[in-house]
């Protein structure tokens, strides 16, 4: 269906390219939405949508953006789409919008939006991008979503704000179970991440 | 013709197109969605103040229960903040009073609802915008907001509010004026403390006598300076204590102290200070 090359260039940054655990892009916001399943969740779906779309509107405008000063005209197309997008669900999703409150506005930070414009969107067909987006936004997605599945666990004993540990297991009602306070400092996360990191190398290692 | 690029006008041209097509499609936008928002906003706040009386809309529109329970001008001005006044099914009536401070990454709000008389808290709903997850945010759960129910927030016909503490502590007011913090969030706890109390005490006048008149609107125009000390009221001196008292108008307040925008300044000198 797909060609060798669009192929790789959706799948790659889901394992083999990740921006998070290769490229180790985009590690601050890994820190901060990861305490829970849920924000993590919906954050991994936003920048995948803004950098796909991104990535897009940069190579249709490709070849008419200055040298000089093509930075600053990324960084006004991702900008500009972080705002609608956020009106957007101010609108239609209040509930959510209110969840990611400030990291919406950190998504224009993340680096991976600006090293995927840079690096791929500036030379490549918008098909291509939009493809190149999409599959770097998933490859965050899946590194959140694994660090907030251990988080909310151990960390709070929940997924998704569901109860997975009995309340009769914890010290509290008379039983051997604690949660993790660890795991809900920042820090926790970069260590997870870390193992995920060890994990992703030593598997992909023993394949070459 | 190639285009150059690269040129200095055609940089300038592109980003000034660049720039007023964002902006204009920006302002586009958020114009046509402003009334959208506005009403989610309002739908919100009126799911708040639901959620602090302890009324279950289910699957009923919100906003016609909102207009059930608080009418339109059921509300008490206080300057800019609004108290509303719920009637509930049980004809008994509510106080709602806006609460808004600072958590540890940024604000913290809610609304506390008030018996009858003004003194015991009914229920309470907390909001917050960005406080961690899983730690501080845990203060809009219904499980930490409800150990605040049937608390009082005066004692002696003084508001005290209700502090937030760690396990083990006691407040000055006793341990009946306090509720256990959320472990791990220090910092948010203290901020709903704060939160209560500055915000309580400014209804202080109203929750005391029912009188509409906000406290820093008439306590600040005075200022008292105790034995050099600037306090906000001289209630805990008994008039014997009192030795000398000096007032000064605003403008001699300004020139001997640098105090601005007080009507009066109060001097005070006590017996101690005598000995």
């Amino acid at each position: 269906m797909l060609s060798q090359k669009t192929k790789e260039t959706l799948l790659g940054p889901l394992n083999a390219n990740n921006p998070v655990v290769v490229q180790i892009l985009g590690i601050c916001s890994a820190l901060a939405v990861t305490v829970q399943l849920k924000p993590a969740l919906v954050m991994g779906i936003a920048v995948t949508i803004i950098v796909a779309m991104a990535n897009v509107i940069v190579s249709l405008i490709r070849n008419t953006i200055p040298m000089r000063v093509r930075i600053i005209v990324q960084l006004v197309v991702v900008a500009a789409l972080v705002t609608l997008v956020s009106e957007i669900l101010k609108a239609f999703a209040y509930d959510v919008a209110m969840q990611l409150s400030v990291y919406l506005g950190l998504i224009i930070t993340n680096c991976i939006l600006m090293g995927r414009l840079e690096a791929f969107a500036m030379t490549n067909k918008p098909w291509d991008s939009f493809l190149d987006g999409l599959g770097n936004g998933l490859g965050y997605a899946i590194i959140l979503v694994i660090v907030a599945f251990v988080r909310e666990l151990f960390g709070a004993g929940t997924l998704l704000g569901f109860r997975i540990i009995p309340d009769s297991w914890y010290a509290a009602n008379g039983g051997f179970y604690e949660n993790n306070g660890m795991m809900l400092m920042p820090a926790m996360a970069l260590i997870l991440v870390g193992c995920v990191i060890w994990v992703h190398r030593s598997i992909n290692d023993e394949k070459k | 013709m190639k285009l150059n690029t690269n040129s200095n006008i055609y940089t300038f041209i592109y980003m000034t197109v660049v720039v007023v097509i964002v902006a204009v499609l920006l302002a586009f936008v958020n114009q046509t969605l402003k009334q959208r928002q506005d009403d989610n906003k309002q739908l919100d706040m009126q799911k708040q103040i639901l959620g602090a009386l302890k009324v279950d809309y289910a699957d009923q529109d919100p906003a016609k229960v909102y207009e059930g329970i608080i009418a339109v001008g059921d509300t008490l001005q206080f300057g800019e903040k609004q108290v509303f006044v719920a009637h509930l099914n049980d004809t008994t009536v509510k106080y709602v009073l806006p609460l808004a401070g600072k958590g540890l990454w940024g604000g913290i709000g809610g609304y506390l609802a008030l018996d009858e008389d003004k003194n015991t808290i009914y229920g309470v709903n907390f909001n917050h915008e960005s406080e961690t997850p899983g730690l501080g945010a845990k203060i809009v759960e219904y499980e930490f907001r409800e150990k605040f129910e049937g608390k009082q927030i005066r004692k002696d016909n003084v508001v005290v509010s209700v502090a937030v503490l760690k396990k083990g502590k006691t407040c000055d007011a006793g341990e009946d004026y306090q509720v256990d913090a959320i472990s791990g969030a220090t910092i948010t706890s203290e901020g709903v403390s704060k939160m209560l109390e500055v915000n309580l005490k400014e209804y202080a006048k109203f929750l005391a006598t029912g009188e509409v008149v906000k406290e820093d609107q008439q306590a600040h125009k005075v200022l008292y300076v105790v034995n050099g000390k600037p306090v906000n009221n001289i209630d805990f001196l008994s008039p014997d204590e009192i030795i000398e008292t000096k007032v000064f108008t605003k403008k001699e307040a300004l020139d001997c102290y640098g105090i601005e925008g007080l009507e009066e300044v109060i001097v005070v000198i006590t017996k101690e200070k005598e000995d």
